[in-house]
């Protein structure tokens, strides 16, 4: 009797350390951060394969975009162990290397065979290096994404308006080239009745609190000839920031925001623009080319009714860079467990799915297929983008930058504060403060 | 023989009371008192000398490995000749100022109002409380919806009543109509809170003294001014007290309704501040700013109080 009681002891013991450490293995788990958007879900939809392949569960923190940066940017300076894997924006790339919040991925890279060049270089630029132009690599490029436009291709197609406007503007109205005709075709829709609706001609950034205006009047800024600093000179700004061609831009982009906007809209990013849009307000609308798909999907606005374009030109061409690289975090307790994440993610076959999913691949196995400009109503028009982007500065001041510049565009555009001239000099006084702070001049 | 319970009855008394037989009087006070000091120092004290103490340095919270300067008082000096930080404090004055006056007059208003004691100001009572019962984060929301040109009720009610086209005008985009707004959101949450401590103000006055004026034959606007007023004096000034300290560092209400904009119009010093310390991260910086803060209400406060015991000593 006491042998049989200590032979079931025995086994019952074995078996529980077995189902233990099966628990064990079933319950590792990795923490991946990001905003809270359509991208994001798509993203859930693809890591599942992941945790099929590897018994590694994910688990996800998305943060709205309007407290993004100040909620992990928190974390990343707290060192918090909450994030084993970072999508952080791109212009973090410089203060997450400088500060050591990322790991460097170089010899990762190397042992894994995971080529930078298998991915665009706009995207390898702006995502994963620092400095920037050199083979340092912090980040591999998770989402690509830009700023573009979508517009009411239904009233855009109505012969009235059509003809009306062809009367007015001696044009057809089609999707716009440039800024001025961009303007022209937006005073032409503004506070026009459309199916007994009152409308309206644009919808542009203009939010003050994180970096909506930012993202937006510097679409208009570049193509002017706006520059953050002299090429050949590093950190002079001086003639850059506020160049006569400048000052233009930003005139120009006030004057779209007084003529063309929604009533209300003073302080409105990404999705404010999605709602202007989505109920059918508004015939433009600029925000990122990462929403496009969802739109498309629209049952109101989507399918036939909505049309893409590329940012529009002016003296130059350039649209405003989004998108962010995937890092792992350099305080994260299962560093190899996200490193064999980020290995998964570059697979080109993990990346194909990722795009069919939702998600913009940088990968040029994805990018470089002669069917991808076909495979959505919008990804020619993200080809031709993503050649074309600038971003903001990526310096670890950066956080001070875009405040700065949030303050003196808002100032000028939304509360007529001054002239273009003055808050763009203003601007060059308070860069020039802070990288004097940085001792970068 | 005695059970468990009793033997733990009869030993407890006589076992603290050895313990605490040996200790005199003010030992045993500083017994009681210590932990509650010890926390007070750790959570107030300590962070206040150590902000005091970066206040004087170029410290960044995100570069810790930085080298930690000191700069003496360049960081008050830098804040004091700023353009932007007196911005942002004639907009905090502004904000204060006005909200509060608006608060006592309507709060009083109201308490003078359910003082009648009329069928059914119970029920009022409960309903004009509710505001404040609210987050400032769910009103902030809430009012930024109210207040849209286009669909917000707001707006919707003005142009019901004036009869101008509701997006013909924006309350929290407007320059001019910004502050206001803010101003009226923060009356609409906190009247109730005044209209609370004056009502407290009314119901202490003791009846025999109307009753000894109607005897004299004083009229009701001559009780008003010799009565009720002198007497709910204290009451008031404690509400402006109270108002005055809270919407000085007022944040969560107008960074949701208008973050600080158009541009910096609606930029209170708590924003500045906030923005300073934990975007920009200048931490020594937004120390210096924040001491300034904190002596500037703490000052004020003091004068106040000391106002205030004036009129309660009449």
């Amino acid at each position: 009797m006491i042998q049989t009681v200590r032979a079931l002891g025995v086994t019952a013991v074995v078996v529980a350390s077995c189902l233990g450490g099966q628990a064990a293995a079933q319950t590792k788990q990795l923490t991946l951060c990001w905003a809270a958007w359509d991208p994001a879900n798509a993203l859930v939809e693809l890591s599942k394969d992941f945790t099929a392949k590897t018994g590694i569960q994910m688990k996800y923190e998305f943060v709205p975009w309007t407290s993004y940066a100040d909620r992990f940017l928190n974390e990343l300076n707290s060192k918090g162990k909450l994030c084993d894997l970072i999508i952080g924006d791109s212009q973090w790339i410089g203060g997450a290397a400088e500060n050591g919040h990322y790991v460097k991925l170089n010899d990762f890279f190397a042992k894994e065979k995971i080529s930078m060049d298998d991915f665009m270089p706009a995207t390898v630029v702006g995502y994963s290096q620092w400095p920037k132009n050199t083979a340092n690599y912090w980040a591999l490029p998770a989402m690509g994404d830009a700023i573009g436009w979508t517009y009411r291709k239904d009233w855009f197609a109505r012969p009235e308006i059509q003809a009306e406007f062809r009367k007015k503007y001696e044009r057809d109205l089609a999707p716009p080239q440039t800024w001025d005709e961009l303007k022209q075709i937006a005073e032409f829709f503004q506070g026009r009745e459309i199916d007994g609706k009152k409308v309206y001609g644009a919808y542009i950034y203009t939010e003050r609190g994180s970096e909506g205006i930012t993202m937006g009047v510097t679409n208009a800024l570049y193509d002017w000839g706006f520059q953050y600093d002299n090429p050949k000179k590093p950190y002079q700004m001086e003639g850059f920031v506020n160049s006569p061609d400048a000052v233009k831009g930003l005139e120009f982009y006030k004057s779209l925001y007084k003529c063309c906007t929604a009533p209300g809209m003073s302080n409105a990013y990404m999705s404010e623009g999605l709602d202007a849009f989505k109920s059918g307000q508004v015939a433009m609308q600029m925000n990122f080319f990462a929403f496009f798909p969802g739109l498309y999907k629209d049952p109101n606005v989507g399918g036939d009714k909505i049309g893409f374009f590329v940012n529009p030109k002016q003296k130059y061409h350039f649209t405003q860079l989004g998108g962010q690289g995937i890092s792992v975090v350099s305080y994260a307790e299962h560093r190899d467990d996200a490193l064999s994440y980020i290995k998964w993610f570059a697979q080109p076959d993990v990346q194909k799915k990722w795009w069919a999913l939702g998600g913009y691949s940088c990968h040029k196995a994805v990018l470089g297929d002669p069917s991808f400009p076909k495979s959505a109503p919008f990804a020619a028009d993200f080809l031709k983008s993503m050649d074309i982007v600038k971003d903001f500065w990526a310096e670890p001041a950066y956080a001070s930058l875009l405040l700065d510049m949030q303050k003196r565009v808002h100032d000028y555009v939304v509360a007529d504060k001054g002239t273009a001239k003055e808050a763009l000099d203003l601007l060059v006084k308070d860069w020039q403060k802070v990288f004097k702070d940085e001792g970068k001049i | 023989m005695s059970t468990l319970a009793e033997r733990a009855v009869a030993r407890t008394p006589n076992r603290l009371a050895l313990r605490l037989g040996n200790l005199s009087d003010k030992a045993i006070a500083w017994l009681f008192i210590t932990p509650s000091v010890l926390l007070l120092l750790a959570i107030n004290i300590f962070p206040l000398l150590w902000t005091i103490q970066l206040s004087f340095t170029n410290y960044r919270a995100n570069r810790p490995n930085a080298v930690l300067r000191y700069v003496g008082l360049d960081n008050y000096r830098d804040i004091l000749t700023d353009p932007e930080i007196w911005h942002a404090m004639q907009a905090t004055a502004h904000f204060v100022l006005w909200s509060i006056a608006m608060e006592l007059v309507l709060g009083f208003g109201l308490a003078l109002l359910i003082n009648r004691r009329f069928r059914g100001h119970s029920f009022w009572t409960t309903i004009i409380l509710l505001p404040m019962m609210l987050s400032p984060a769910v009103v902030g929301n809430f009012w930024t919806f109210l207040l849209q040109p286009q669909i917000g009720l707001f707006n919707n009610a003005i142009a019901v009543l004036t009869g101008v086209d509701p997006s013909s005008f924006q309350m929290i985009g407007d320059v001019r109509l910004a502050p206001w707004s803010i101003i009226m959101v923060d009356a609409w949450m906190w009247t109730p809170y005044v209209m609370l401590i004056c009502l407290a103000g009314l119901r202490s006055i003791p009846d025999y003294i109307y009753e000894a004026a109607e005897v004299d034959r004083a009229s009701p606007w001559r009780q008003f001014w010799s009565i009720t007023l002198p007497m709910v004096m204290p009451f008031l000034m404690l509400a402006i007290l109270f108002r005055a300290i809270e919407n000085f560092k007022m944040f969560d209400m107008v960074n949701l309704l208008t973050s600080g904009g158009p541009g910096s119009t609606t930029e209170v010093a708590s924003i500045t501040l906030k923005r300073e310390a934990f975007e920009k991260w200048r931490t020594g910086y937004s120390s210096a700013l924040a001491i300034i803060l904190f002596v500037t209400v703490f000052g004020a406060a003091n004068i106040y109080v000391k106002a205030l015991n004036r009129v309660k000593q009449r």
